[in-house]
């Protein structure tokens, strides 16, 4: 009976978990580009690593922390205009290369010897080295708090200050893609996603459209990047093509080109992934190892996004009229 | 898509993109040069997976070990200062795989005697000490190879300890990098390593071609494919012990195989369905992360890199350029399958009929040409044919993990996106570029960014020339 209670925290914790609120704003970028306009984005992990150098090394420069926060959404962005010039003229794939060739080349670049200097190289940079002004800002006291049957410390690396940013810097990206979203604005991005051509033939720039949808996304993937390496460490590996995978089945599950799609599919996703796996660990312990209990959850990944997009390509709260798959 | 395309490209923007492309030309190498690693202080060095170690040895007649000979070891970006001692080689950590040269100064060697030579080169690999020897005699130089340096040498393909999704670099081999500049000797021996490269990379990614080519799908688990060929080659010859002669063909039927089984069980009804291309695409995602998993899962290979072939490679130089006998092989069997590739696509019926496909489905169709059926036979001959390839790649590369696929499936886009999304022939001229300048890039950047310069090509081709280099401009738009 504990085990079950362990493993059912274990899950309820996931749902508000710092690396949760990560996932569902890289989600919700991802949204932009791919539910909202259409375009294959396949290398988020790529802005959302950015983001967290952009947030780690300015701080350690000694940037105040909003310094910082505007530096790594600099970085998102940034990188949205070089990958977009290129290929955004281009068919839908040609992006979707690029974007995860791109996400790779920064990876490589950061674990490299070359830049090890600033990017602290394969082992990354530590927690220690660039959170100080962030946890400076918490209006919380010290000591600990428990919410029913969560407890963490007030202010740290897993503490309550950091799901709070989390999910508050989470809660203001939802209104302001609602904002968008339903302005004229945003209209045409939709309008993009279903034919090109007719919005083409309106007058409309279909280039300078896409390039700053591909500006919003990327700079809310940098985001979401600075809140996934507050509670750890900034490793290159860390954000590698797996990420970028997750955050698509997280947005997929949840509903593409829904407002709170993004946001119900990373909290589903990771409370179940996680209930799976300590359910499988306490169940069948020392049946399987706890190896075997990831590469299986992973493998449960892949198959239940083939699942997904087949069979229901619109996600939980999506609108099958409304899907960006027909485009080109 | 529409004709108003090129009006609608403004003047500024094109030379915008030729500017940044410029740019970013300029800048990279810049960029590299920076940042030499400070290594001031030598601790004796423990290899292990992220750390590999350069060996000073100085030996003297009686194989004893002289103290206090000083010398140089440098590399791409990083130099340190060793004196030997009399207790045994010592060694130093480097900051990354590749070439190193050892130097030794003359002046420090004892009155009377004399080094044979003083500068070796070896090559730093993940997990082990590349050791330089020298002996000192008294008189003249001894013959060069009564020393022949004890080291794991450009001949040997490396093992490299490839840590998970690290992206450690496959085989970091031959790569004599030189702060001295770059002999032809070298240039030769990374051109020879990039062919072998090259023709093993064109016979994975024609597959991605012609699977594009027919469907219009680019598939993301192609890479995956190519982890499986190695995985069961590895399977075949040392857990069922399959001889090699038939582990290869046993390879390439069984992950053909697969193809027939997957365009059976899903690729076929979804197209039936008339599931869009994108919605597949992201099938292939999926597909690929079940793979990466489960090859995790089979017992003899989880995390770990292993070896396909249980013997030590055996060094044989042709042409000038010394590669492992087995590399030598596996370029023999490229070269004959991709020959075949050429006259089947171009010679047979079936062939000719999928390059109609490639060109237009609908209009084939007319004809009288089954589409689906040509498809299927297309699923089997990629895999197939990446099969066979990850499992000559795992040959001549030494060694191979879970990763292989992930790492290859990048450069395997950059070379068919290069040569021309969807043309076969294009994949394999792009194979070809791509494999050299993965291996060349060695002789003037640090080996952990060589797959990164493959990447850069990639975006720069589609700044310049996006339909690739045999590719028609119509299918780009």
């Amino acid at each position: 009976m504990d085990e079950l209670t362990r493993v059912l925290t274990q899950a309820l914790a996931e749902l508000i978990a710092p690396t949760t609120a990560a996932y569902a704003l890289a989600a919700i970028g991802l949204n932009l580009h791919f539910g909202y306009t259409g375009l294959l984005n396949m290398g988020q992990a790529g802005f959302m690593l950015l983001g967290a150098y952009g947030f780690g090394i300015a701080t350690i420069a000694g940037a105040p922390f909003w310094l910082a926060f505007l530096i790594a959404m600099a970085a998102g962005a940034l990188f949205a205009l070089i990958l977009g010039l290129p290929t955004l003229t281009l068919r839908g794939d040609y992006l979707a290369i690029v974007t995860i060739s791109a996400a790779e080349i920064i990876r490589m670049l950061g674990r490299s010897t070359v830049f090890q200097e600033w990017t602290g190289g394969a082992s990354g940079l530590k927690g220690n080295q660039f959170k100080e002004t962030f946890q400076a800002l918490s209006p919380l006291p010290d000591g600990r708090m428990a919410l029913g049957p969560l407890e963490y410390i007030n202010t740290g690396s897993d503490s309550w200050w950091t799901r709070l940013f989390a999910w508050g810097l989470v809660l203001v990206a939802v209104l302001f893609v609602w904002l968008i979203t339903r302005s004229p604005w945003g209209r045409v991005l939709r309008g993009i996603r279903e034919d090109e051509d007719a919005v083409r033939a309106l007058g409309k720039s279909v280039f300078s459209y896409k390039m700053q949808a591909l500006v919003l996304g990327g700079v809310l993937g940098a985001l979401a990047g600075l809140v996934f390496v507050l509670p750890r460490s900034i490793a290159p590996d860390g954000l590698g093509r797996t990420v970028t995978f997750f955050v698509w089945t997280v947005m997929l599950l949840g509903g593409a080109a829904t407002l709170f799609g993004p946001v119900l599919g990373s909290m589903l996703f990771f409370a179940v992934y996680m209930l799976l796996r300590a359910g499988m660990r306490t169940g069948l312990e020392g049946v399987v190892s706890s190896t075997f209990v990831e590469q299986f959850g992973g493998l449960l990944v892949g198959v239940t996004l083939m699942i997904l997009v087949i069979f229901r390509p619109q996600g939980i709260l999506g609108n099958k009229r409304e899907l960006a798959f027909n485009v080109r | 898509m529409t004709a108003d395309r090129p009006t609608r490209a403004p003047a500024g923007r094109r030379l915008l993109a030729v500017l940044a492309a410029a740019l970013a030309t300029l800048v990279a190498p810049a960029a590299l040069a920076l940042a030499p690693a400070a290594a001031d202080v030598a601790p004796p060095c423990t290899p292990d997976d992220q750390t590999a170690c350069v060996a000073m040895i100085v030996l003297d007649a009686d194989n004893a070990f002289v103290p206090g000979v000083s010398g140089t070891i440098t590399g791409a970006d990083f130099e340190v200062d060793v004196t030997s001692t009399a207790d045994g080689p010592v060694s130093v950590a480097v900051p990354s795989v590749g070439g190193y040269t050892v130097a030794i100064d003359p002046a420090t060697v004892p009155e009377g005697m004399s080094p044979d030579v003083t500068e070796r080169q070896v090559t730093a690999q993940s997990g082990s000490t590349a050791r330089a020897a020298f002996r000192i005699a008294v008189g003249a130089a001894s013959t060069p190879s009564a020393s022949a340096s004890e080291s794991d040498d450009a001949s040997s393909p490396a093992a490299t300890g490839a840590a998970g999704d690290a992206g450690a670099p496959l085989g970091a081999e031959g790569g004599d990098v030189s702060a001295k500049g770059v002999s032809f000797g070298q240039f030769w021996q990374q051109f020879g390593s990039g062919i072998r490269f090259g023709l093993l990379l064109a016979l994975a990614s024609v597959g991605i071609s012609l699977i594009y080519g027919t469907t219009g799908m680019s598939s993301f688990s192609h890479g995956e494919q190519v982890t499986l060929g190695a995985v069961l080659g590895f399977l075949s010859i040392n857990v069922w012990n399959v001889p090699i002669v038939l582990a290869v063909p046993l390879v390439l039927a069984l992950c053909a195989g697969t193809g027939w089984l997957q365009d059976k069980m899903l690729w076929g009804p979804l197209r039936k369905r008339g599931t869009p291309v994108m919605q597949l695409m992201i099938v292939t995602i999926g597909l690929s992360m079940a793979m990466q998993y489960a090859i995790q899962m089979v017992p003899q290979i989880g995390g770990r890199s292993v070896r396909v072939l249980p013997q030590n490679p055996v060094p044989l130089k042709l042409l000038g350029i010394t590669l492992s006998t087995a590399s030598w092989m596996a370029m023999a069997v490229a070269v004959v399958v991709i020959l075949f590739i050429a006259w089947f696509l171009t010679r047979t019926r079936i062939g000719r009929a999928t390059r109609a496909v490639s060109d237009n489905p609908a209009l084939a169709a007319a004809t009288g040409i089954n589409p689906d059926t040509i498809i299927r036979i297309v699923w089997i001959m990629s895999t197939g044919f990446a099969g066979l390839a990850g499992m000559l790649i795992g040959m001549s590369f030494g060694s191979f993990n879970w990763a292989l696929g992930l790492q290859l499936l990048l450069l395997m886009f950059a070379a068919v996106t290069l040569g021309g999304l969807g043309t076969a022939f294009g994949a394999l001229a792009g194979s070809i570029i791509i494999g050299l300048v993965v291996e060349l890039s060695n002789l003037v950047m640090p080996s952990d960014l060589r797959y990164a310069s493959a990447l850069v090509i990639l975006i720069l081709v589609l700044l310049v020339r996006p339909q690739g280099l045999l590719g028609r401009r119509e299918r780009i738009g």
